[in-house]
């Protein structure tokens, strides 16, 4: 019996086209944001909320994952920005080939920020390079303090925690040092952020967050 | 649940090896998952199976190596694999240790006899 050594990665081919994607946003500064969550933790709000805030002339655009629907396309179009939906048909995860298919129509060049709104699920999702400068997590308060210790490879991949849903508090026995805690304690000084979609609450420091990623602002400007 | 997809992957690339390998039979196939790859290794292996059944690949077996989260600490360069989310370094004590592993998701060996 010979043992031939191979090491190659299982996912290679995911992260051959996902490099090539990193370096064609890197050559356009184009911050390409992955945002990861469970269903339902507010993903596409934090969208709406921070599409809303753009002035028109920003060059933004958002890839939004589903396994079924274009029911978050259709939330997100109305803010005059592209917006394009990835229907899986059952996969519950977005992977590098159908990010490069869906930018195939799109003009990258003139483009600073683009959004990939990942399918809810806090498994798989991690598994897959998409390109991405930075993967955010957004967690809300209803769903208990220890996601960080049940989902880790989750939140140890993801530069920063979107803790949505504050305005619900007072109502639920989630606590939020506990929340830190678990988080640091899977990942050692993640960044974390609390914010209330619905009222508002804490949107300032995320698009602070946010602006501060953005490379610097180009010249000139064409329609995308 | 996306282990269906991974040992896809893992048999695709196991057949691009095998066909660089003619006269050579496969026999086991070695995957090396972290702790933190985000897969189940029992998932893996209950989708590899059904995946090779009634196929020229059906003898093949598979072995699956884990690896646990391992930190360096650049204080005393003492590795070690995290317990429990304690991630402070054993040795010395300091808390600002490295990730180093457990992320893996790797076709690490195969094992061919001639035919």
């Amino acid at each position: 019996m010979n043992r031939v050594a191979v090491e190659k990665k299982v996912l290679g081919e995911n992260d051959r086209i996902a490099a090539e994607l990193r370096s064609r946003f890197l050559e356009r500064g184009i911050l390409c944001l992955n945002l990861v969550s469970s269903p339902g933790a507010g993903k596409t709000s934090l969208l709406e909320r921070t599409l809303e805030a753009f002035a028109p002339s920003r060059r933004v655009a958002v890839l939004t994952g589903d396994i079924q629907t274009d029911n978050d396309a259709v939330r997100l179009a109305c803010f005059g920005f592209p917006v394009k939906q990835i229907t899986t048909g059952g996969t519950c995860h977005l992977d590098a080939r159908m990010i490069e298919r869906a930018l195939t129509d799109w003009k990258l060049d003139e483009l600073e920020i683009l959004f990939i709104e990942n399918v809810g699920n806090l498994v798989c999702p991690a598994s897959y390079d998409l390109g991405e400068a930075a993967k955010i997590l957004v967690l809300s308060v209803t769903e208990g303090e220890d996601k960080s210790l049940k989902y880790p490879a989750m939140f140890l991949r993801s530069e920063l925690l979107v803790l949505n849903k504050i305005d619900l508090l007072p109502h639920v026995p989630f606590k939020l040092e506990t929340a830190r805690e678990n988080a640091r304690r899977v990942h050692p000084g993640m960044e974390i952020i609390e914010v209330s979609c619905l009222t508002g609450e804490g949107l300032p420091q995320w698009q602070r967050w946010l602006e501060g990623r953005v490379p610097a602002p180009r010249k000139s400007h064409t329609a995308l | 649940m996306h282990e269906m997809g991974i040992a896809n992957s893992v048999l695709e690339a196991v057949k691009a090896e095998a066909e660089m390998r003619p006269g050579m039979r496969l026999a086991k196939v070695g995957v090396r998952v972290g702790e933190l790859a985000g897969v189940d290794p029992e998932a893996l292996r209950f989708c590899f199976d059904a995946l090779v059944k009634e196929t020229p690949l059906e003898t093949v077996s598979l072995e699956i190596e884990f690896r646990p989260r391992c930190h360096r600490c650049p204080a005393c360069g003492t590795d070690f694999n995290v317990t429990n989310f304690e991630t402070k370094c054993p040795g010395c004590g300091d808390p600002a240790t490295l990730f180093l592993g457990g992320t893996e998701l790797e076709l690490a060996y195969l094992e061919m006899e001639e035919t």
